[in-house]
């Protein structure tokens, strides 16, 4: 982290890859000495990881489907 | 009928009644309760399993059961309290063949002896029974069963496959169970019947299609409760074989907490019902990951604080330095000792001063002490060569007619030698 040099956007992560990678920050910023700028960036990454993290759980909604011979369809409760 | 009489116990019986001392003619009740004491002595009346046929089947408003046993040579009356009735797992109707377990009562009134029941299970069940144990020895000798094979259950599971029944109460409790405790998952429903001759091949064909197609994190499969004979497709060889191959670990739930099926010795992990089996998939619930989330976003703000904290620190330090060793630091060091030594050199010359004066008040008197013209005072002059203001202290220095000064207290006169 921090090297990478086109970091996926935090929109399209799903939880578990957003919630690793905060921790990851965090993880770093706690242990690591790093240059003031660059642990300013890994903050700033955090916080919209955070964001992400807080707005997926809020929304979050089981989707069910079902399968039927070979497909795969929405499954609609009786 | 399969009740078995013992002939042998009635003897030692009657020497535990001394009351009964042989009366010469009985009474209705003194035989009655005879017979009652005999019968309900008798250790093995008193848990029997009797197999036959139900008839005359009755349930009345106190909840009790009564009903006859029969078979083609005989017939045995029948009651279940209904505390019993409600443990009951199978709904009896007359025609249905049926093991019951009690013992023998009599009922004195009615001069009836009758089978208390205590259990009710469908003939042939203690057959299958035995079958499960074989087969249940035979699968867990090949290995099926072997708990070093059991997988972990996935913590988070992104996918999480169901083979049930499509409208059955246990889809529904599952379903509820995993969106009240994880809803970042997804389902997928391998619909199977779970019951008759259909459900091992339907549960079997769910169970690869689940893990052939969607390959779930980790599959449920359940059943709600129901009789023994309901449960029964879980015992099949084939389904059990079906769960030992899944590719995701399988999480069983089938019946109530008391039924176990050889697919639960084969699952990964065997719940007592399909709500707890929902459960057990979601070890990690959304309670959870609200509370690391914020923890971990609050850890984020700490350690960003800390690092500034650490930086000005660090800065503050730097600032020192600069401040200790700048040159006008030096010059306002330079200053302030000027202004010491110039403090310091003020003292010493006022010291000087009063010294050198009161020195000088001294000179001054010793010199006046000294000086000759102060004799003059005293009537004494100074007398000097006009010619070369040298004093004259000495006749021989003098000859007639030399010009002389005289020197007196308040001034000079002239004189001029005679002799």
């Amino acid at each position: 982290m921090g090297k990478s040099v086109d970091p996926q956007p935090v929109d399209e992560m799903a939880y578990e890859q957003a919630f690793a990678e905060l921790e990851g920050i965090v993880s770093i910023l706690e242990s690591e000495q790093r240059p003031l700028e660059e642990a300013m960036a890994l903050f700033e990454r955090g916080q919209t990881l955070a964001k992400r993290c807080v707005g997926l759980l809020d929304k979050a909604e089981i989707k069910v489907r079902q399968l039927t011979g070979e497909e795969a369809e929405d499954f609609v409760e009786e | 009928m399969t009740v078995f009489w013992n002939k042998g116990m009635l003897k030692p019986i009657m020497d535990q009644l001394p009351l009964f001392s042989v009366p010469a003619r009985w009474t209705v009740a003194e035989l009655t309760r005879y017979l009652r004491q005999l019968l309900e002595s008798d250790d093995m009346l008193q848990a029997i399993w009797v197999q036959g046929e139900i008839s005359n089947l009755a349930r009345p408003a106190s909840g009790h059961l009564y009903f006859t046993l029969k078979d083609s040579a005989a017939s045995l009356r029948c009651v279940m309290w209904r505390s019993e009735v409600s443990r009951l797992r199978l709904a009896l109707q007359d025609g249905m063949a049926v093991e019951v377990h009690g013992g023998i009562r009599v009922y004195e009134p009615q001069g009836q002896y009758q089978l208390q029941a205590d259990a009710i299970r469908p003939l042939g069940e203690g057959a299958l029974y035995q079958e499960f144990l074989r087969l249940k020895a035979a699968l867990e000798a090949e290995g099926l069963f072997d708990p070093a094979r059991k997988r972990p259950i996935p913590e988070r599971p992104r996918l999480i496959g169901i083979v049930t029944s499509p409208t059955g109460a246990a889809l529904r409790d599952m379903l509820n169970t995993l969106r009240r405790r994880y809803p970042l998952a997804d389902v997928i429903l391998a619909p199977s019947p779970v019951q008759g001759d259909e459900a091992p091949p339907g549960l079997v064909a769910a169970l690869q299609t689940l893990n052939r197609l969607a390959r779930p994190d980790v599959i449920l499969l359940a059943r709600g409760g129901g009789s023994l004979e309901d449960l029964w497709a879980f015992n099949d060889e084939r389904v059990v074989r079906a769960v030992f191959a899944s590719e995701a670990p399988v999480i069983t739930g089938v019946g109530h907490e008391t039924d176990l099926t050889l697919a639960d010795f084969a699952a990964d992990l065997r719940a007592p019902t399909p709500t707890a089996a929902a459960e057990l998939a979601t070890p990690i619930t959304m309670q959870d990951l609200q509370a690391r989330l914020t923890e971990t976003t609050a850890r984020l703000g700490v350690a960003m604080s800390a690092l500034f904290e650490r930086q000005r620190s660090v800065l503050d330090g730097l600032q020192g330095n600069l401040h200790f060793f700048s040159p006008i630091r030096r010059v306002q060091t330079e200053r302030q000792r000027l202004d010491e030594l110039t403090r310091r050199r003020g003292t010493a010359q006022a010291h000087r001063l009063v010294l050198e004066r009161s020195q000088l008040e001294g000179l001054e008197r010793r010199l006046s002490a000294l000086n000759p013209l102060a004799v003059l005072n005293r009537g004494y002059a100074v007398v000097t060569h006009k010619r070369d203001n040298r004093i004259v202290s000495s006749r021989l220095a003098v000859k007639s007619d030399d010009d002389l000064s005289v020197r007196v207290t308040d001034g000079e006169f002239d004189v001029r030698v005679t002799q």
